[in-house]
């Protein structure tokens, strides 16, 4: 790849970044927490991109200039042209990284494609990343309690619902079906990026829409129940929720739970 | 897709040993407009084909590891720019000790301040030796650099917020490697095995000049050895069965051999390893700290680094030594940290 190529792969590098950044398309792959370093990191790109072609466009002019002054000068800009690469296998060191060619593919995924955020399929394959809460403070004021799933889950699976006091509560998260067509809501949870998400899964029982479309988001109304299953994956306990209303939401702003991250 | 292999192409590979400018001549330039215009032109056959539920999960884990890595990349990038160009290699040189028996932990600990991955070690190793620094220090360098600087470090403790120990556990597994391998090489290394570097320097161009160029090349380097790293990841995690992981987590000594062996071939940038090692949550700490002591002393990638700027005579010895050592070292630490 030579330079003028470089700079433009720079720029649109940087570019996507700043995209991603200044929208909300980035919280569909890394933490929020993130955001300030994507949006410096796009600017250096594209100063780094600027001052490519600059250089570059300087290197011609000179190249040109020396060729008019003599011909002697010239044959000397020809060797110095090889030694910058332009897709030359001569020189060892001097090559310019062919494998700059692979940086086309996450601009490609990023700007074209958007995958969406890890869904119902991510979540069936691996277990459930419940981990024991710290503490079980006392639940917001509100009928029904908004609670996040993890919370929720959380208190009903080792808390058996004690803390939960009986109270309606509501919760939201995507659905998954498993292979035996029993309805989970799950919201992945994440350190840093969705290279490290893992679901945290409840079930769903009680009145149920009549149909239930993985990956759909739902903002599920219910009581605590005690009936419990494990999770196939890793033996990990699955609580479920008895629902009384659920109903479709949009996906929210940041679809991960970064709650391990506070 | 028979339109894109036409004749030109051929052509562009021959340019540096023809006259410049004699006609229209397909570069990689071209190469790029054309390859974009068939991506925006072809999207919607390509996205239906990438619409399955494991194509979608593919891709989103590998564009997460590429977006969380990047903004690290070029911190890295940037600041391996700003020490190669404004501190003279000649300050090194003056700033180790004569002996080499001591000089090898001295360089150990100055990795430390050479903040970039991998690939921005290996130059900088070459450059030491080039400027008369005692390769047994330089290689002591060259393995620690990666992996004990502040940014690596801030990342493994970002990547790991229940265990900080792993962050210890890293610094101090990857200097006594760093040194060991610095104390073997002066005992048993022949310099017949060590092909003095040659490489472009960016000497006789500006400061400015040599600055972007080294910030360019780093990235666009590193940067296309990470978007292969994001694959194998994310191949990895959407396509391999959670049960075959877990059967390898299951036995301890497996479990370090097997991630110490993922590390050599995801080859992934030391500024990103420590989220793929937080990842792998079935394994134990031990083998995820042998993941990351590993991969940042030898992957397949650097292989290929080492082997172009040493030689391949010394980077056939070298590796598989330092392989070794990286698994006994990361056992040890993790008995006694972990």
């Amino acid at each position: 790849m030579n330079r003028q190529a470089q700079a433009a792969v720079l720029f649109l590098v940087g570019g996507a970044m700043l995209h991603a950044g200044t929208t909300s398309l980035y919280l569909r792959y890394v933490k929020a927490g993130l955001q300030p370093l994507l949006l410096a990191a796009g600017a250096v790109l594209i100063v780094a991109a600027a001052a490519t072609a600059w250089y570059e466009l300087r290197r011609a002019r000179d190249t040109r200039r020396r060729a008019e002054t003599g011909s002697a000068d010239a044959g000397h800009g020809d060797v110095q042209d090889g030694h910058d690469g332009h897709d030359d296998d001569r020189g060892h060191g001097h090559r310019e990284p062919r494998i700059s060619w692979l940086l086309v593919l996450p601009l490609f995924a990023l700007i074209l494609v958007a995958p969406p955020a890890l869904g119902s399929y991510s979540a069936l394959r691996s277990g459930t990343a419940l981990q024991p809460p710290l503490a079980y403070p006392a639940l917001p004021s509100g009928d029904p309690v908004s609670l996040s799933l993890v919370d929720y889950a959380g208190r009903a699976a080792y808390g058996h619902g004690r803390s939960l006091g009986g109270r309606t509560v509501e919760v939201t998260g995507f659905v998954a079906l498993d292979r035996g067509g029993t309805p989970y809501l799950v919201r992945m949870a994440l350190n840093c990026c969705a290279a490290d998400a893992q679901p945290v899964k409840i079930g769903l029982s009680g009145k149920l829409p009549p149909v239930l479309q993985p990956d759909s988001w739902l903002e599920v109304t219910g009581t605590y129940t005690g009936k419990r299953a494990e999770d196939p994956v890793n033996g990990g306990i699955i609580p479920f929720i008895d629902v009384t209303a659920a109903r479709p939401v949009p996906t929210p702003k940041d679809p991960y739970d970064e709650s391990w991250n506070q | 897709m028979t339109i894109v292999k036409a004749p030109p192409a051929p052509v562009g590979r021959h340019r540096g040993e023809e006259p410049p400018q004699q006609g229209w001549q397909f570069t990689s330039t071209h190469g790029l407009v054309l390859l974009l215009l068939l991506l925006v032109v072809g999207q919607g056959p390509i996205r239906r084909a990438l619409s399955a539920p494991v194509m979608q999960s593919w891709m989103t884990v590998f564009l997460a590891v590429v977006v969380q890595a990047l903004p690290f990349l070029v911190l890295g990038v940037l600041l391996s720019a700003a020490l190669a160009v404004f501190v003279p290699p000649s300050f090194f040189a003056r700033a180790l000790p004569e002996r080499p028996g001591l000089a090898v932990p001295v360089a150990g600990v100055a990795g430390a301040v050479l903040p970039g991955c991998e690939c921005a070690s290996v130059p900088v190793a070459g450059a030491l030796v080039r400027r008369g620094v005692a390769p047994s220090a330089a290689l002591a360098f060259l393995l620690s650099a990666p992996a004990i600087n502040p940014i690596v470090l801030t990342a493994t403790a970002v990547a790991f917020p229940r265990n900080p120990e792993m962050v210890l556990g890293r610094f101090v597994a990857s200097l006594l490697v760093a040194c060991a391998m610095g104390w073997l090489w002066q005992r048993l290394g022949r310099t017949d095995w060590l092909r003095p570097p040659a490489r472009a320097s960016y000497e006789g161009d500006g400061k400015g000049a040599a600055f972007w160029g080294s910030v360019r090349h780093d990235v666009m380097h590193a940067g296309g050895f990470l978007v292969v790293g994001a694959m194998a990841a994310a191949t990895l995690k959407a396509v391999a069965p959670e049960s075959w992981l877990r059967t390898a987590a299951g036995n301890p000594a497996v479990a370090v051999l097997a991630l110490s062996v993922l590390a050599v071939l995801l080859s992934i940038c030391s500024e990103a390893d420590a989220f793929v090692a937080a990842s792998l949550s079935q394994f134990s700490l031990t083998a995820r700290l042998a993941f990351l002591v590993v991969g940042p002393m030898i992957d397949l990638k650097l292989f290929a680094m080492q082997a172009g700027t040493f030689g391949r005579s010394f980077a056939l010895r070298f590796a598989p030594a330092t392989f070794v050592l990286a698994i006994l070292m990361s056992v040890l630490v993790g008995a006694v940290l972990l």
